[in-house]
């Protein structure tokens, strides 16, 4: 699959929005950390300002964008129509969740649940547009929803820890809890890649309806690039696949690792970000170029 | 109904004429137009909504090229229309015609991505969807005659290749052919039942031999024929 800019940028800096959210309204109903009523309200600002880059980003991915507002209408069947309702409907709830923490009001437990909740909700959601596509193998796993909610926890995790230490607060236990998280998240993206490791399925053969004899293409019918070379027959190097898949593995997981242990405090851990939202967008960039559609089977590929 | 093509592997000389006769009516259609860039540059692009393919099945000397042209299924579990989020994308009740509102489309191309079969295009100049409307705007048409009521490409074809019907109906043209003929449906693991049915190619004839005599004489006859 062609890798769209848009669509890395929407998901990956959303993600960590949402991650960033979650952290804070967890905080919120757990009382993990007490903060000033002026940095809760920065972290929230600080996760919507992600969470709208990264949907600004996502209109640029449209052909035709003026029918953007029709996409809430079909919230029933469409998972990409689910995702926008639940984005737009956070907002307002987000802001209710500000209020509350600015006029210690009662209900801010319920906000914060609701902004936890929604926060799950649109990450899984966003996750399940491409999980729902039967004709990508390498998508239509569950590891690919569990996969986008980690990462989301783990970039949000430690976008909060940042902030918790620029802040002179105490991390105690965090530290822990995101090393086990970033080690867990690699063991399921390693096991990620096992998995598809040989292709299964669709073939040549099924595409073309003969079950049992040899099939290969002699002309794919066009002579220059059409759309459907463009958006679904990416080809990379082997070669070039391989070191993405090192240089994902060290940024997102290792050197964020090493980092975090060796000495956290706020510039380590603010540049521990950085190199982990440039690896996210590395595992995003080869979560489309690995992405094998079938209509490569109709371009001459033997299987997907 | 369920309207559809019953598409004959065996007579396709893959001549591409149904692409081109499908492109020229659609192009100024209901769905129109099909947008091409740079058409007689070096990378030429566009939106077509029917093409074709060859292929070489089985190995020499049994070998046979086979065409295929593939255009939309009208797949009875369309997908391209449940992950739709505006609800342009949608099947109709009484005809099985898979169709796109081109006032609706926001042009995510999340329905070319759920499509198997590359039955969807976005149209580089409108920024919308485009895909086969098994010519929905020839085959209600009263004001043609009866004859001509049926998708471009199926009139175009030379070799009679294309035959258009309703599968719902066993005494159809289409159902006959799919049931004689054994046709099959492409990539039916991913469950999207597809209406398209491909005729495999005929087995080749053997041709009687006659006796030993008798095939000499004639192979003397077909010579002095030849020549």
């Amino acid at each position: 699959m062609h890798p769209a800019f848009s669509v890395l940028i929407f998901t990956v800096t959303a993600g960590a929005g949402y991650g960033l959210l979650g952290w804070l309204s967890a905080n919120q109903l757990f009382a993990w950390w007490a903060l000033s009523i002026a940095m809760q309200i920065s972290i929230g600002v600080i996760a919507m300002v992600l969470i709208s880059i990264g949907l600004s980003a996502s209109t640029w991915h449209l052909a035709n964008p003026k029918n953007a507002w029709r996409s809430f209408s079909c919230f029933r069947t469409s998972w990409l129509s689910r995702e926008a309702v639940f984005a737009i409907l956070l907002y307002p709830i987000a802001a209710l969740y500000a209020a509350a923490i600015y006029f210690q009001w009662d209900s801010i437990g319920i906000w914060a649940g609701l902004c936890l909740l929604f926060s799950f909700i649109i990450v899984f959601v966003t996750a399940m547009i491409y999980a729902s596509l039967k004709t990508i193998r390498q998508w239509h796993h569950p590891l690919v929803p569990i996969l986008y909610l980690l990462f989301a926890a783990m970039s949000g995790g430690l976008a909060w820890a940042f902030l918790l230490a620029w802040n002179d607060l105490e991390l105690g236990l965090l530290i822990q809890i995101l090393g086990a998280l970033v080690a867990f998240t690699t063991l399921t993206k390693l096991s990620y890649f096992w998995l598809f490791k040989v292709p299964g399925g669709s073939s040549i053969q099924t595409a073309t309806s003969f079950l049992n004899q040899k099939v290969r293409i002699l002309d794919a019918g066009h002579s220059a690039p059409s759309f459907l070379n463009n958006e679904f027959i990416y080809d990379v190097a082997k070669v070039k696949l391989l070191r993405m898949r090192w240089l994902m593995l060290s940024t997102t997981f290792v050197i964020p690792f090493a980092l975090l242990y060796w000495l956290p405090n706020a510039l380590t851990l603010a540049i521990a970000f950085v190199i982990m939202m440039a690896g996210l967008l590395t595992e995003r960039w080869l979560f489309f170029a690995e992405a094998r559609h079938v209509v490569r089977l109709l371009h001459g590929q033997q299987r997907v | 109904m369920k309207l559809g093509l019953a598409i004959d592997l065996d007579t396709c000389v893959g001549c591409h004429a149904c692409a081109t006769a499908c492109k020229q009516w659609n192009t100024s259609g209901t769905i129109g137009p099909l947008t091409d860039t740079n058409p007689y540059g070096k990378d030429p692009n566009g939106a077509w909504l029917n093409r074709i393919r060859t292929f070489e099945v089985d190995e020499s000397p049994q070998s046979k090229t086979v065409n295929m042209p593939l255009s939309c299924m009208h797949c009875e579990d369309a997908a391209c229309v449940t992950v739709c989020p505006t609800g342009a994308s949608y099947k109709r009740d009484e005809d099985g015609i898979v169709l796109i509102d081109q006032d609706r489309c926001m042009g995510c191309n999340l329905c070319a991505w759920a499509c198997p079969y590359g039955a969807r295009e976005l149209d580089p100049g409108s920024g919308t969807m485009k895909k086969c409307t098994l010519c929905v705007d020839r085959i209600y048409d009263e004001q043609l005659p009866e004859s001509e009521r049926q998708p471009a490409c199926v009139i175009t074809c030379p070799t009679n290749s294309r035959v258009f019907g309703d599968f719902d109906d066993p005494e159809s043209e289409v159902s006959k052919l799919q049931k004689q003929r054994e046709g099959k449906p492409l990539m039916p693991e991913l469950g999207y039942n597809p209406v398209n049915t491909y005729l495999p190619p005929r087995e080749p004839i053997e041709r009687p031999q006659g006796g030993k005599v008798l095939g000499k004489v004639k192979q003397i006859v077909n010579r002095i024929i030849h020549r």
